[in-house]
């Protein structure tokens, strides 16, 4: 909490000029009052009571949560490896939990039961309906590595082989699409946050250098923020994907992918930081600061940066989802993450047929509610961050 | 105003030079190029490749190449061939622009026809259950990529029928009269433009309501109440007015958008605009229409900024530029 307790004070950047309405949220609806804030209170405190007016925001963060768990433990979830193809089972369709028996018994443990193609060329399925596969759990499986440190083969769930377990249905070459849902959720999920960690450390330094030494390099970076800004993103993301072979394996792509997204991403938000970091520089702190000697490097370090520290949690949340759909993007186009390798985004091509929106639409909403809930889940989190942070601020809907 | 106008389009040149240079380096830096897959193909001899090569001037250093390039576009407004169609980049990209033009502009026309009075409604409304009930909806319609809005538009395309799933023409489009073919662009164009019109429709019309109250707590519309004027003439006449201001910049900023949004639609839809030639082209690493393509869609987001800037000059006279 020390990072949040150390920036509340940093709510200084609300009259700039142009950054200002890149803030997200600049302009719409009403200032809130902060009436409830009588006597000081530590920060945590006033942050702790904003986040609590907004639920939604505690859901966000208790989705994610769950989300990034689930791919943390992404081998000990899935009951197969993401690339384990069964060639009786192509475009298997999610199996049905159950509870009651063909002859009308409750069973205690829910099982699904058994599906056989009935037509080999449409790959239509139909349940046998005396057939029970019981859910067993923590079985023996495929051996991984848990946290990649922990050689185990138990997993949490699984039915008895040789029948299989496929909630989510199965892909075009027969796999387990729960499976590679959460094998794909530690590409997907991580893209983001890498990203974000590498533009904004980029954003942030050439940003702050810009604001506070002003001059020939505030010229430079602020020409090249222009040069960056002035070509749609789409277009630029591909471009710079072309500088890359497209058979790479697939930890390369992943770091090319993240590469290209910060290499984008820093732009703007060293253009705000700039504007941040102009404003107050003209502040009284700062020029006590530097009145005190310190070095212009402690000076932005200590007393600069972390002034705009609200501004870049708020921003940061909100600017997570972006990265995580050039993830999906690119792997959606063919030229991201590759096959047998599971994202999001390759997740989604394969539901990019015509046939496969019609007969196989669980292709396209598994991977599709994923990617959704987890947008929508970082929103609510920015928003209700936005206000928690800095009270004062309008609250309500993005820019 | 004429002296600022001019000034920024002369910083647009170098702007376009920029990212040309950028777009030229990053080609430059892919590994191979357009004649290493024609390589690949056993029935073309290693001869006939040279001579492409040289053909094509990718014999020469880079900035041997990029000279040549710049030299052509401005002296003879030529922006090279394109190796994969065997056609001017130019002729290739102006159909592509136009028909990105015809679905960005449609989508513009869906999100401005319903965001400002959606945002009005919810400002007049404030706090109503409309009001609230849109706050919502957009808050959760923020959340839809563009890439799934479009999917499941082009599922509900396939599973019904009523809408064409791709393309922008029927086969028999040729054998269509005139208002025939108009009608059947419109058929193709119709989920394309909803999913890049629909997108921004979110936060336009939370714009809209924030711009519509913020003029609302003013005391010139206070005086107009006082006058004894009807609601009706307040915020339509004298409200409203001043509202639309701000927005007349976004919808000039947002062109840009339009473009980029418009990209992985124009892919999903196999609609015939700038994206999908683009990816062609990066893909088949076909230099010069990557560029030609690039330049383009940037050229459309530098001058949407630029309007956008004109525009509020024109429509609010408190600035000017001078």
């Amino acid at each position: 909490m020390t990072d949040i307790q150390r920036t509340q004070a940093a709510t200084s950047g609300a009259g700039l000029g142009g950054p200002a309405s890149e803030w997200p949220g600049a302009g719409v609806g009403a200032p809130r009052q902060s009436d409830d804030v009588v006597a000081p209170q530590s920060p945590a405190v006033v942050f702790w009571t904003q986040m609590r007016k907004s639920p939604l925001a505690i859901v966000g963060a208790i989705v994610l949560a769950i989300f990034y768990l689930m791919a943390l433990f992404a081998p000990f979830i899935a009951p197969y490896p993401q690339e384990e193809m069964d060639r009786a089972k192509y475009f298997h369709p999610p199996q049905s939990l159950h509870w009651v028996r063909a002859d009308g018994s409750f069973s205690p443990r829910p099982f699904v039961r058994e599906m056989r193609v009935a037509d080999m060329g449409s790959f239509e399925y139909e349940e046998d309906p005396s057939s029970e596969l019981p859910l067993r759990f923590f079985v023996r499986g495929y051996p991984y590595e848990l946290l990649g440190l922990v050689p185990s083969n138990v997993h949490l769930f699984g039915v008895d082989a040789p029948g299989r377990v496929l909630l989510f249905g199965s892909d075009s070459f027969g796999r387990c699409v729960l499976s590679r849902l959460l094998y794909g959720a530690r590409i997907s999920l991580t893209v983001g946050l890498v990203g974000i960690a590498i533009s904004f450390t980029l954003g942030l330094l050439l940003g702050g250098i810009a604001g506070y030494f002003g001059g020939f390099a505030d010229t430079v970076i602020m020409r090249t923020t222009e040069l960056l800004l002035s070509i749609p993103s789409l277009y630029l993301i591909i471009a710079l994907r072309a500088v890359f072979p497209l058979d790479l394996p697939s930890h390369q792509v992943y770091l090319g992918i993240v590469a290209i997204l910060a290499f984008i991403g820093w732009a703007g938000l060293a253009r705000v930081i700039r504007g941040l970091v102009l404003s107050m520089r003209k502040s009284d702190y700062v020029t006590a600061a530097e009145a005190l000697g310190f070095s212009r490097l402690r000076v932005i370090r200590k007393h600069v940066l972390p002034n705009t520290m609200s501004y870049v949690i708020v921003a940061a949340t909100l600017s997570i989802p972006g990265y995580i759909l050039g993830e999906v993007i690119l792997s959606f186009l063919g030229v991201g993450v590759q096959e047998p390798s599971a994202s999001w985004g390759n997740m989604l091509n394969q539901a990019r047929s015509i046939r496969a929106l019609t007969t196989f639409p669980w292709l396209l909403f598994v991977p599709g509610t994923a990617i959704f809930l987890t947008v929508m889940a970082f929103n609510f989190l920015g928003d209700g961050l936005r206000d928690a942070l800095d009270p004062r601020r309008v609250s309500g809907g993005r820019a | 105003m004429r002296t600022y106008v001019l000034r920024r389009l002369l910083q647009t040149i170098p702007l376009l030079v920029g990212i040309s240079l950028i777009t030229f380096l990053l080609l430059q830096l892919a590994p191979g190029d357009f004649l290493n897959q024609m390589a690949e193909n056993p029935g073309i001899s290693a001869e006939t490749i040279e001579a492409m090569r040289v053909r094509f001037g990718l014999d020469k250093p880079w900035y041997v190449q990029y000279a040549i390039y710049l030299r052509n576009v401005v002296f003879h407004f030529d922006f090279g061939q394109s190796f994969a169609r065997h056609q001017p980049v130019f002729e290739v990209l102006s159909d592509g622009f136009v028909n990105t033009l015809i679905l960005a502009g449609a989508a513009a026309f869906i999100t401005w026809v319903l965001a400002i009075p959606l945002g009005v409604v919810a400002a007049v409304r404030q706090h109503s259950w409309i009001d609230r009930a849109l706050s919502f909806l957009a808050f959760v319609w923020l959340s839809v990529p563009e890439i799934l809005a479009a999917l499941l538009l082009l599922m509900m395309a396939a599973r019904t029928g009523w809408f064409p799933v791709g393309g922008m023409r029927s086969l028999d489009y040729d054998e269509l009269d005139g208002i025939s073919q108009f009608f059947d662009i419109l058929h193709h164009l119709a989920l394309p433009a909803l999913v890049v019109g629909l997108i921004p429709l979110a936060s336009r019309m939370r714009q809209m309501r924030g711009s519509l109250l913020d003029v609302l707590r003013l005391d010139y519309v206070t005086t107009a109440r006082a006058k004894g004027l009807s609601e009706r003439t307040v915020i339509v006449k004298h409200a409203l007015r001043n509202a639309l201001n701000p927005m007349i910049t976004l919808f000039g900023y947002t062109l840009g958008a339009l473009v980029s949004g418009s990209f992985i639609v124009e892919i999903i839809f196999s609609w015939p605009g700038l994206g999908r030639i683009t990816l062609d082209a990066i893909l088949t690493q076909d230099q010069y229409l990557v560029m030609g393509a690039v330049l383009m869609a940037s050229l459309v987001l530098i001058i949407g900024n630029l309007i956008a800037d004109l525009l509020l000059a024109i429509a609010d006279p408190r600035i000017s530029y001078d």
